[in-house]
């Protein structure tokens, strides 16, 4: 039994290489576009904020699974083509990038507008007041949530493997395929991505605590 | 000090602004004008529009008919006459030479006392980091604060948090500073090392405009009272006239005989 898991281990390392580079994508891209968006939703014009709003309500109310295979099998409808890979992380992205916007929206929401007026007093311009003063103090706030979906979008990426793409959990079913020895292979997986997932919590632990600056 | 506003040019000049929130009319054609030295306090009931028109001053609220100059120049619309608000860029700038302290203190408290300060000498004054903090510790020593430059807000009282929100705003040298009832959020103990450091730059010759409640202090410190009633400019002249027991002035008389009666 041991020999047949290690004979996979190369190929188990791949799925795992290949989780962790879809997680990364997912949750890059949407971290860049839902803070674009969010402080779109928090600033912007009414059409952009209902634009913005329909954009996240929406996503938001679709299961993820669904998303993936609209993405994959239902855009070459409309002429768009993508690889399955990138129509997974596209997919992840889009739903990612919603509960984004959502806690960069309570995050900046829940700063006293005191703070606000008190940095235009002083002659910030709108991109200063955000940089010096409305971010570092929402960053606390928006940490927590956000880790919490970056774990999230750790553990969703495993359903990439129903595009047939090699992730993690693909390859796992394709050694158990083989080997029969379905017990070991999951708890081997589940470590896998518990290991990354608890150094995400250890790590955003880390940061609260360093930027505590508030007593609450 | 300059005790009148006939004889200099006014550095501010308030002109007929009005402002209504919905159908609330909450400023009605006021008009002021503040010399550079004078110490202008405004008092009256609240609702009466005095904090809605010192956030006019600084644009922090827009204003629906009327203008407000600082040194000559429209505050929160373009010069020319159309009233076409100003580029973010431009309003940053304009209220960059206002200096303005809050009832709440609202200091950043994610900066040090000194950060505090610093920030605007930096990102807008454009100082070194270094020239900024010799800035602000000479500032902070001004409001007797020297030993806390590098303590947070949540690490002062009310009293030494709201010294550091003047000390703030006077470092950016403001052509005027404009002070938001600034010792309403305090324990009684603590209004008095505020209103020193107040008084203290009075002395100097900062110009203020002072929303306040403290009566004894714009009796003492003011160059001029204005008193405000439903959101007009009810009356104004030297504390002596304005506080004077036999004024004419049905509401002055009526605000001035609640205030007397709340003191023992």
């Amino acid at each position: 039994m041991l020999g047949q898991i290690a004979y996979a281990l190369p190929f188990l390392a791949e799925g795992f290489a290949l989780t962790l580079w879809v997680s990364l994508l997912v949750v890059v891209l949407s971290l860049i576009a839902g803070v674009i968006l969010g402080v779109g939703l928090v600033y912007g014009p009414a059409p952009l904020r209902w634009a913005v709003r329909i954009f996240s309500d929406t996503i938001r109310g679709i299961p993820i699974l669904v998303l993936i295979f609209f993405v994959y099998y239902g855009l070459p409808a409309v002429g768009v083509h993508l690889q399955s890979f990138w129509a997974a992380v596209l997919a992840l992205t889009l739903f990612k990038t919603a509960q984004v916007v959502e806690y960069l929206r309570g995050a900046v929401a829940s700063i006293p507008k005191g703070q606000s007026e008190a940095a235009m007093a002083i002659g910030l311009t709108f991109r200063q007041r955000l940089a010096y003063v409305i971010f570092p103090q929402a960053f606390r706030r928006f940490l927590p949530p956000w880790i919490n979906g970056v774990t999230d979008a750790v553990k969703g990426s495993a359903l990439v493997s129903l595009l047939g793409i090699t992730d993690l959990m693909q390859a796992i079913n394709q050694v158990i395929g083989r080997t029969y020895e379905a017990m070991p292979l999951y708890i081997l997986g589940a470590l896998l991505y518990f290991a990354v997932n608890y150094a995400l919590s250890y790590a955003s632990r880390r940061l609260e605590q360093r930027f505590t600056f508030i007593r609450e | 000090m300059a005790t009148s506003s006939s004889d200099s040019p006014a550095l501010l000049d308030i002109a007929e602004v009005s402002k209504s929130f919905g159908s609330v009319e909450v400023l009605r054609s006021v008009s002021l004008k503040v010399a550079k030295g004078e110490v202008v306090t405004v008092i009256g009931p609240s609702g009466s529009g005095k904090t809605t028109l010192l956030r006019c001053v600084n644009f922090l609220e827009s204003y629906d008919s009327g203008s407000i100059r600082i040194d000559g120049r429209e505050v929160g619309f373009r010069d020319g006459g159309a009233r076409q608000r100003r580029s973010e860029h431009d309003l940053a700038a304009m209220r960059a030479e206002t200096g303005m302290v809050f009832q709440s203190f609202n200091l950043f408290p994610h900066l040090t006392a000194a950060g505090n300060i610093m920030l605007g000498l930096t990102k807008v004054r454009g100082k070194s980091k270094s020239e900024a903090r010799a800035i602000a510790e000479h500032w902070l020593g001004r409001v007797g604060l020297a030993h806390k430059a590098d303590s947070l807000p949540a690490e002062l009282s009310g009293g030494q948090q709201q010294r550091v929100g003047i000390a703030r705003a006077v470092a950016m040298e403001p052509k005027i500073l404009l002070l938001d009832e600034i010792t309403s959020a305090l324990d009684p103990e603590l209004v008095g090392e505020v209103l020193a450091v107040v008084r203290s730059l009075a002395e100097d010759g900062m110009t203020m405009v002072m929303v306040t409640h403290e009566m004894a202090f714009a009796r003492d410190a003011s160059s001029r009272i204005v008193f405000m009633a439903d959101g007009g400019v009810s009356a104004v002249g030297p504390p002596k006239e304005v506080l004077a027991a036999e004024t004419t002035n049905e509401r002055l008389r009526s605000f001035l005989a609640r205030f007397r009666a709340s003191q023992f």
